[in-house]
């Protein structure tokens, strides 16, 4: 069986990100990450980029609605994720656009870290 | 150095600064994404200038000297601050320095890119024109802060906030595809339109704030129009704002009284502005691709021509309202069409148009309201008109139009 692990970080977590020195928050990441790929258990996973850096994409009456920012209604839940890998945010919202949940739902559309996975594994 | 050369440098650093600002934060964040980033070594690149122009005097190329001093801030940047955290376009660039020998004096403009990105339907569009404003202009937080009402610590940290999403979000420096590209630069257009109509708005104000952004926008709008020369709805944007524009003296008496359109001094209107707003028109006329902006800009060559007839032709304005609400049905539209009507049928008519408004729409719009009192005035309901006044006074913004509508009202 295989389990999604929905990972939900806090402002301080998100900001000690960018921080130069190895702190004890990417520490524990490295660390955990290790053990995890260690146990073989590990089938695979990224960090996204903060919050604000996201995009949801809605379809209501048939039209595209692109709004900046997370996601922000409480009736809808999260209820799955893709890793797509695509040249440019342009065409990430042409692929939520014709995700069969946008209509009556939303796609959160937010970039992997690549810069913070790099730190996590060395 | 005296002083008079010193002042003669400021000067040249400033014009400098107002011309390539955009360029080379475009031309170097086109590179990194890095929006901030680039505006931050600019602005190391245009204080080295302050202090070596003056001991050194102004380079040839002004512009390349700015673009490699702005460059090597950018590298030290990444080097003293945050190598781990630069992200990987940035660091890219910087491998590309060192293997660059040659100082670029001629640099892509990429300003176009920066104006869609600013635009992005993924970026928030109460922050378009903010951003552009700072990123293609150089105006600061706390300027732009005050023409949109807000502080300027909130507009601060609202402009930080969509230069990360550019930088992390994945938006691609790029002028969007053919199928995209209408939509997209109607984006833009809007955004500078927007940048006007604050200004224009603002022209009340007594630090001139407003005057200034009217006119940034006007250059925002020249800079697109060399940018995309052929495109119709560039020079109808152009036309329109510099028709507005050229009647600036005329919109208030000497006693800074509000002057309707219909009653201004036509001797007071810039002439040369006029006759630049048409030739933009005719050039966009010749394309044969009508829209929003060159419909608006029609509307208001139609006021001009009372300059040459002492008539203004309400049947023709009409016209093109009724043109214009096909493509854009706006309250503003709809509102000014009405107002065509009243005077080119009678006021009975022009009401009704106004009646067919939605009620929400039209109950926190100003000139909705203003044109409504008229028209009751002049069909003689006059306990209906002044109700009307007083929603139009009370939704006015403009000292001077209060004072204006609390005389009509009498």
């Amino acid at each position: 069986m295989q389990f999604a692990f929905l990972i939900y970080e806090s402002p301080e977590h998100f900001a000690s990100r960018k921080k130069e020195e190895v702190d004890t928050y990417l520490g524990a990441w490295r660390a955990y990450y290790k053990t995890l790929v260690n146990a073989g258990v590990y089938i695979g996973g990224n960090p996204l980029e903060a919050p604000e850096t996201g995009t949801t994409v809605r379809l209501r009456e048939g039209k595209r609605r692109v709004q900046d920012g997370p996601s922000a209604d409480s009736k809808e839940q999260l209820g799955g994720f893709m890793i797509l890998e695509l040249p440019s945010l342009d065409e990430a919202i042409d692929w939520a656009a014709r995700c069969p949940t946008v209509a009556g739902g939303a796609v959160e559309v937010r970039p992997v870290s690549s810069d913070f996975m790099r730190r996590v594994v060395e | 150095m005296n002083g008079a050369d010193q002042q003669d440098i400021h000067r040249t650093i400033e014009r400098v600064a107002r011309e390539s600002y955009g360029r080379l934060v475009a031309y170097l964040s086109s590179q990194t994404r890095d929006v901030a980033g680039a505006e931050d070594a600019l602005s190391e690149a245009l204080i080295s200038a302050l202090t070596v122009w003056p001991r050194n005097g102004v380079p040839n190329n002004p512009e390349a000297w700015l673009l490699t001093t702005a460059r090597h801030a950018l590298i030290d940047f990444v080097r003293h601050q945050q190598v781990v955290a630069a992200s990987e376009p940035t660091l890219m660039l910087l491998k590309e320095q060192f293997t660059e020998t040659a100082m670029a004096i001629q640099f892509p403009d990429e300003r176009l890119k920066l104006l869609f990105v600013c635009a992005h339907p993924a970026i928030d569009p109460s922050m378009h024109t903010p951003l552009m404003l700072q990123t293609v202009l150089g105006l600061d937080a706390a300027r732009i802060a005050g023409a949109f009402l807000i502080s300027p610590k909130t507009m601060g940290q609202r402009l930080v906030r969509a230069k990360i999403k550019i930088r992390d979000g994945g938006i691609r420096f790029q002028i969007p595809q053919e199928q995209d590209l209408p939509q997209r630069l109607d984006a833009v257009l809007e955004a500078i339109y927007a940048a006007f109509g604050i200004g224009w708005d603002d022209m009340a104000g007594v630090d001139h704030r407003g005057r200034d952004l009217a006119e940034e926008a006007i250059w925002l709008a020249r800079v697109l129009l060399h940018l995309r020369p052929d495109d119709a709805e560039v020079h109808g944007l152009l036309a329109l704002m510099l028709h507005c524009e050229a009647r600036r003296a005329a919109r208030r008496s000497p006693q800074g009284q509000y002057v309707p359109l219909s009653e201004q001094d036509t001797k007071q209107w810039s002439q040369p502005m006029i006759e630049e707003a048409e030739r933009h028109l005719a050039d966009a006329a010749s394309q044969g691709r009508p829209g929003r902006f060159q419909l608006e800009a029609a509307i208001q060559s139609v006021h001009a021509e009372r300059a040459r007839t002492g008539q203004i032709d309400w049947a023709a304005i009409a016209l093109f309202y009724e043109s214009l609400l096909r493509i854009s049905p706006t309250i503003g539209a709809q509102t000014g069409y009405a107002a065509a009507i009243a005077e080119a049928k009678s006021p009975e008519a022009g009401l009704a148009i106004l009646d067919a408004i939605d009620a929400d729409l039209a109950s926190g719009y100003q000139p909705y309201w203003a044109v409504r009192a008229h028209l009751l005035r002049l069909s003689g309901k006059m306990p209906e008109a002044l109700d009307a006044y007083g929603r139009a006074i009370g939704l006015a913004e403009d000292s001077a139009v209060r004072e204006f509508l609390l005389q009509k009202r009498g």
